[in-house]
This record gives structure tokens, sequence and C-alpha cells, in this order.
């Protein structure tokens, strides 16, 4: 198939940026998104252009590397997959594709479709961990974890830090991310001791990374490709409220 | 430091491992009280350079901050947490014996080194097996979320060439959530300011001075800058080399640049042609295939793999009735059937394509076939085990694996071979480390499942920490600048250098057009089975596909500023030097074992037959200045727990 697509580029950070038309000539279905793009960057290297950077690294969904919005969604038509995951089936020949970087004043533009996403680590440096430096931890099978907890925990702790939920918010809100740390730690044994303080940390960091608030919106949730669920932002915003003003005789 | 030593009777250069002598299950603790340790209030005085934050290099830093050490650590990736050990499926082994099957840290040891088709080092891999069960408790206390049985205990599954239970994993998403434990450890170091994070930023050169590693040199992918990092210690967790091949299942980014560097200034490349062939990938659709995608070998617990017994059968396979059906795994290795190691399964599954009974596109692939399973336990337990991986497969393929079989053929997966290090985990370049799939280490000629999580963990965890406070503690802590030592100005004018000859160069082809040949000239000749006649074709193709990278290909853009073009370009340079590395270690080991296929070195029955008498060695190759003429080191191997057998699955 052949299709027209219309590009973000962007030299550096402080550049404008523009749309851009380039065309994608004899595209199979079974190419992925991403192989699509490798092959429009190949033929504008070999007419001297600078190929459209854009980044991915596992192409399997887990890394959380590509992140890219198509036609106005982040990570494209396919729900619970990353922009790498997505095949060109999805299109039909004839169609107009626009890309498009995250956009968020948190997410600065490095150049065309790479984004600074590096306020999420720094978020998870505020308190997205359990402090338990290398060989103090007990013999594995000590704490009982039951099975559903578990589960819980790994549902959100699936979280690959994509920033798609960034990306979608009208708000530029990062709390479905932040959130799935919350929440992964805090239903397990192990998160317990820190967690009131992590909670408090993490989000007073969110707030000052210029992300925005929450209100509840819920595209995060549709859009993530590990289909976090909006129960995380409610799950964190209890711990809030218990870290401010005390968890009282509520089972924790 | 001189370890490499003459030896009289032969002549030959031979490598001393440092290992211990003594009962194998008391040289980790011996040595341990034998090493030097650095006062804790000293440990701040010294810098250690952390190239990679996988499993190991990401685990090594946070725990040698912990320590009180400066650690820089040094990622391509725009977070530590992307690095590919995240995409690591199936699991990670532990001698937990939770399961009372049997296992124990010998039998863990005993299977590696079997696993490893008898060449890796005995003394390492028992220890890899003693430090298992410290890494599950450590990943827990994380609060890495394994999966559980009922009573809240942790659950294990089996793996390939393993008999016991002893696979702990999180869903399918094992490497993700221990990658994610060990990156909060990292990201609280960070917090804590004893760890610089430099990410998006690679590493173009080692920085020797008086023959010890003393920094690194790296580009800012960002803007381009080169910088000189300096340090006491200088610690290579960049993972492997398989994107040689072009096609693997490695991300994009993985690249041999930090090792290939290494190793042209002066550290050896251990056994640089063992390379393992995962079994169960998805299949090549055509050309424009960037990369595989692994299928987790823990699907092999469940789906049994076959072909017709016709050639050129093109039935769907519910028209093939089931005595028409070869389960080849099942019917030649009776006892481990579509258990075998990854080796095994993946030569079986040519061997049958090659007979012209594969399946899917262009006839290489063959069925994994979960219907029985389906039919035995009911969907939702399946759905519940591998649920994501089937996920996976239907985005990729378009097809229902629920009602169809699964196509998979194999793919090049990881590399056995890596910088040569001894028992301390330091390479033949004093004060340079190497830890994680970047070293030879502990997998001998092959892999098994669920080992490279074990030892990305073990080396970074619990095994580096020790060796590299006994190094430290023997020189001092001394800072340099970059400013004052002539060898890292050399180093950086040699980087700018070649970067400015990327960037001149204004050809007809595309890089990764240069680095599609190569990976079909590897995977022809280089890959599952290979052959005299074959390497040698590989060793005349390499030089001229080199040739034609430097004269032919066009690289776009300028260094000041984000350029993939040129990351690319620079990594492919140096892939198109380390193959012919890779098919000359190939070429010499006229033996097979394990994912190293000689097809002049078999058994009747088609299985790899060792030569032990001649090939009992770790072949360690030294960068001489002329590619095609590398010296060769031994180091030779014994084997005093676990005698060395054919190994037989059947």
């Amino acid at each position: 198939m052949n299709l027209t697509l219309r590009v973000w580029r962007q030299q550096h950070e402080s550049d404008e940026g523009r749309m851009n038309t380039y065309l994608a000539r004899d595209i199979s279905p079974d190419m992925s998104f991403l192989e699509m793009l490798d092959i429009v960057n190949e033929e504008l290297t070999l007419q001297g252009e600078e190929p459209i950077a854009f980044d991915s690294d596992c192409r399997e969904g887990i890394c959380g590397m590509c992140g890219i919005v198509i036609n106005g969604i982040p990570h494209g038509p396919d729900r619970g997959a990353t922009a790498c995951q997505l095949h060109m089936r999805w299109f039909k020949d004839g169609d107009t594709i626009t890309i498009e970087p995250w956009r968020a004043k948190a997410f600065p533009v490095i150049k065309d479709l790479v984004v600074n996403r590096s306020a999420f680590d720094t978020i998870i440096q505020a308190g997205g961990y359990v402090s338990v430096s290398t060989g103090a931890a007990p013999e594995a099978n000590s704490v009982p974890v039951g099975k559903e907890t578990a589960e819980r925990a790994l549902d959100a702790a699936a979280c690959i830090g994509c920033g798609a939920c960034v990306a979608v918010c009208p708000n530029a809100s990062a709390m479905l991310f932040m959130s799935a740390k919350v929440m992964h730690l805090g239903v397990l044994p192990q998160g317990q001791p820190e967690r009131e303080q992590r909670v408090a940390r993490m989000i007073e960091t969110h707030d000052s990374l210029g992300f925005g608030s929450c209100t509840n919106i819920g595209e995060c949730s549709a859009v993530c490709p590990a289909e976090i669920s909006m129960e995380t932002i409610a799950f964190m915003n209890r711990d809030l409220i218990a870290s401010r003003i005390g968890r009282g005789t509520e089972p924790a | 430091m001189a370890r490499l030593t003459k030896s009289a009777a032969t002549q030959e250069v031979t490598l001393d491992s440092k290992a211990p002598s003594g009962p194998i299950e008391e040289r980790w603790d011996h040595r341990r009280f034998e090493l030097k340790l650095v006062n804790p209030t000293n440990k701040r005085k010294y810098r250690i350079i952390m190239v990679g934050s996988g499993l190991a290099g990401g685990s090594a830093a946070a725990s040698l901050s912990e320590l009180g050490y400066n650690v820089d650590v040094f990622c391509y990736q725009d977070s530590p947490r992307r690095a590919h050990s995240i995409a690591a499926q199936g699991g990670i082994n532990a001698a937990k014996n939770y399961r009372n099957d049997g296992d124990s840290i010998f039998r863990l040891f005993y299977d590696t080194v079997k696993g490893g088709d008898f060449r890796s080092r005995e003394s390492n891999v028992y220890r890899l097996a003693q430090v298992s069960v410290d890494i599950i408790d450590q990943c827990v206390a994380q609060g890495v979320p394994f999966a559980r049985e009922y009573g809240g205990l942790l659950d294990t599954r089996s793996f390939g060439g393993a008999q016991v239970s002893r696979t702990f994993y999180a869903r399918g998403q094992t490497g993700q959530q221990l990658l994610l434990g060990a990156y909060q450890a990292l990201e609280r170091q960070i917090a804590a300011g004893t760890v610089k994070m430099h990410t998006r930023h690679e590493m173009l050169d080692l920085v020797v001075v008086d023959g010890r590693a003393r920094g690194i040199v790296t580009r800012d992918m960002v803007t381009g800058e080169i910088e000189t990092h300096m340090a006491d210690a200088v610690v290579l967790g960049s993972g492997g080399y398989g994107n040689v091949f072009y096609l693997s299942t490695n991300a994009m980014g993985c690249n041999a640049t930090a090792i290939w560097r290494a190793h042209k200034k002066g550290a050896l490349f251990g056994n640089p042609c063992f390379t393992q062939i995962h079994p169960t990938c998805i299949p090549v659709t055509g050309d424009h295939q960037s990369k595989l995608t692994l299928m987790s070998e823990s699907l092999r617990n469940d789906g049994r793999v076959w072909v017709p017994k016709k050639m050129g059968d093109n039935r769907p396979p519910h028209q093939i009735p089931e005595e028409e059906r070869d389960y080849f795994l099942e019917r030649k290795y009776p006892s481990f059937g579509n258990l075998v190691p990854r080796d095994v399964a993946s030569r079986n599954a040519k061997e049958v394509c090659d007979q012209g009974r594969g399946v899917g596109p262009g006839g290489r692939g063959v069925y994994l076939d979960f219907a029985d399973a389906i039919n035995r336990l009911g969907k939702s337990v399946i759905r519940e085990r591998y649920g994501n991986l089937f996920d996976m497969y239907s985005r990729i393929t378009g097809e229902n694996p629920y009602e169809v079989p699964m196509r998979i053929y194999p793919a090049v997966h990881y590399t056995m071979g890596g910088l040569w290090v001894d028992y301390q985990l330091m390479s033949t370049i004093p004060g340079l480390f190497v830890i994680g799939e970047a070293n030879f280490s502990d997998h001998g000629a092959n892999r098994l499942g669920a080992s490279a999580l074990m030892q990305g963990l073990a080396d970074g965890y619990f095994i580096l920490p020790y060796t590299i406070g006994d190094f430290l503690a023997t020189v001092g802590a001394n800072p340099l600048s970059p400013a004052e030592v002539p060898e890292a100005q050399e180093a950086e004018a040699g980087v700018r250098a070649q970067i400015d000859r990327l960037l001149s160069l204004k050809g007809k082809r595309t890089v990764d057009d240069i680095h599609r040949d190569l990976g079909h000239v590897m995977w022809d000749y280089c890959g599952m089975a290979r052959s005299d006649a074959g390497l040698r074709k590989a060793l005349d193709r390499i030089p001229e596909l080199r040739q034609e990278f430097w004269q032919g290909v066009t690289v776009p853009g300028v260094n000041e500023s984000l350029n993939q073009s040129l990351e690319k370009a620079g990594r492919v340079a140096d892939f198109l030097e380390l193959a012919e590395l890779m098919c000359i270690d190939a070429l010499h080991r006229t033996e097979s074992c394990g994912g190293h296929f000689r097809e002049e070195s078999q058994t009747p029955d088609g299985e790899a037959l060792r030569d032990d008498v001649h090939f009992s060695y770790v072949a360690a190759w030294e960068y001489t200045g002329n590619l095609a003429d590398p010296r060769l080191h031994k180091e030779p191997l014994s084997f005093e727990y676990v005698h060395p057998t054919q190994r037989s699955y059947k």
C-alpha cells in the first residue's frame, strides 16, 4: 500500500518545528509502524536528507522507549499496544497518517519525534523504591504475599514508563505513571514502611516538574499500552489523604 | 599484573583464571575472606565508571554506591529503565528447592556446566549457583512482584535443560520486573547523590593509562559533545553482540562498541563464536524486518512442537491428522521432550525445515501447538500462564494462537562469548571489569533458560562489589583529570577522527543496507551450523563488506545534534570488525559444542560432538592491529566435579 505521512520535524528544542509531508510507498501489511518509518528514512538518507528522528529500542512493546502520536492517539489505534507493536494492517492504501511527538511541558522535544522524559526518572527518585540495600534482605519466603495481592501489584508494576498517559492528558498530568508505582509498592508488604512518605514526596516532585493535575478524565488509561487501570489513581489519592491526615483505624 | 604467561611446555600463551582451588563449595567463601577491603570511610574517595544500566550494570552501580563509592553510570537510552534486560520474559533460576523436587546448589551448578557443554569454568558456575538464592531474597525485598501460590509463597516453573522446577517468574515479564527493581535501587542512589547518571551517552573508547583502565571517552548523543571521564576503575555491563547478525531478538540499539573498543585497547575477547540461537521466535516475514521477537521458552512447558511428516504438506494445521504429524522433539528426546536445551531445539527445527517439512512462508517455521494443553487445562489457565505472549504473537502475526498453532523459528538471542574475565570479573586490562552478558564467563557454549538474569544480577549484586574492592584497595585512590593525561587526549582525538570520517562518507548505500548484508553472511555461515568452507567464505566476504562500508555508505547530518545515522554507523563499523573475529574463532574450533555446531563434528545421530582432547579451553583472542590475524590465548578448563560426557537429553 501507499501512504501519505505528515510528520513533525524539529531540529532542536528551541526550533519552532513544522509538519512535513512524505510518501511511504509499497508498504506491506506485515510491517510494524516503525519498520514503515525505517523505510521512509532509508529513502530520505539516500536522497541526502536527514532521516526522521524517533526513539525505539526493544521493538517488542516492553522497554517504553518508543512513543509517537499517530493520528492524534499516542501509540496509534491498537489498544494496549505500543507504536512498535502497531502493524500496518491497521491502515489501508491511500491513508494519510499524522505523526507527532509527545507534547507536554515536562517532556521537551529534543529533535523531531524524540522527547526528553527524564522527569519520569526524577519522580521515581522521589520515592518510587523500597529502601533495601544489597545484602539486607530476609529469606524470600519469610514474608508471604497473597496471590491476589501479587497479581494486583504486578498489574500496576507492568507500567513501561513510555509517557503516553502524559501525552494524551489535556492537563499533561503524570498521575497514571506515578500512581502505578505507588500502588505497585503500596499493596506489597515490602512497601509499607515508606508508604506514606512515598506518595507525599512523589506528588510534590511531580507538581514541581511541570506536570498538570489529574481531573479524572481517563484518557491516560485508555491509551496505556500496559493497560494500567484508573484504580491506581484512586489508590494513590487514598494514600495521599492518609499521608496528610493519618490513616486512623481504617485498615491499610 | 602480568597475567599472560608463556607456558614452557607448550610455548602457547596460557591464561590464569585466578580461580581458587580446594573444595568447590568453599572456594568463594575463602576468596571473599582473602579479598582486601576498602575502609568504609575511604570508599568515597574512589570513583567507578559503569557502562550500561541493565541487570548487571544497574544492580552493580546501586550496590557499589550503597557501599559508599562514587559511581558514574552511562547508558545510550533515555533512562536506565530501558536496558534490554527488560525484555527477558521467562524467569530467573535459583537453587531454593522450594518444590522439594531434589534441587540443590550442586544440581544447579551441574545442570549449568552440562548445559554449557563443558566449556565454562567450574569455580564460576558454582559461585553463580550459590548466590542464586540471595538474588531471589534481594529482589523480593525490593518489591519485585514474583508469581505466588495461593498460600502466598513463591511459585516456580520448569525451564529448558532442567528436570526440576527452579525458575521464578513474574508472568512473561520477569526481566522487566527484575530490571525495575535494580532501576529503582539505582534511582534511590541517584537521589542520594552518590550515583551520577549520564543518559543518552555512548562510550566510544577506553582510556588506558600505564596499563590500567582509567576512563572512557563518550559522546553526548543529544549535543554531540565528546567528553572524557576518569575514574579508579571502569566496569562494562554493556550487554551482548547479537546484533552482529542484523536480525536478532536484541533491541535496536544493542551494540558491541564498548567491549570492542576495549578489546582493541588490549582486553582479550573470550569465545567470540559462542552465540545462542533461541528456538522459539516469530518467523521472519520479509526484508523489511528490523528485529525478531522472542516467544518465551516457558511456552515449551505446555506447547508441543511439530511439523508434518510429509515434505511439502501445505494443508492448514487442523487438517493434518495426528498420525501425520511429527512431534520431532518428543520422538527424539523422550525424557526431555519439548524441554531440551535451546541449542538442541534450534538445531532440530532447522533440520526438519532443511528436509522441506517446515511450515509457513518460505518453509522456515515449525508449529508450537497448545491444543492439547488447552483441552487438558482449559483456555483460562493457558491465558493466565501465557496471556501476554499470546497477545504479542497475535499482534505481530495477525493469527490467534488459541485457535491456530503458533509458528516459530530460531533466532539469534544471546552471546555467551564476550570479554575474557578472571574469577574476579576483571579483564586482561587491570582495572577494567566486565559483567553480565558483556563478559564470556558462566554459560560455556550454551546458556540454559532463565540463567541470563541470574548471572547479570549475581555479578552486579553479589560478586563485583567484593572483587572490585580488592582491586581498589590494592591500587589506592588516585584521581586523575583528563587534561593531565596524554592517553586521554589521544583517545579523544581518535574518537573525533572516527566521527569526522563517518560523517564524510557520502556514498550510495545506507548503513542498514550493509548491516543487512553482514547479517546474511553471519546467519548463513556462522549461525546454527558452521563448516570450514562456509566460514572461509565469510572470512573472504567480511573484509569486502568493510570496504564497501567505508567507501560506499552515506551518513547524513552533523555531529552537533541528535544523529541516529551517525550512532548506527559507528556501531556497524564495529560489528564489521567483530564479525571477522567470530568467524576466525568458529573456524579454529573444529569441534562442535553447545550452540557452536561444526558440521564436520557430529555424532552418528547428528548431535554436537565435542573434542575434549583438543578444545577443552577458553579461546581468548588478542587484538594485534591486524583484524585477520588475532593472537590466541588459551585458558585450559579442568572439570573436577562434573565429568565431561556426551550430553544426552534422550
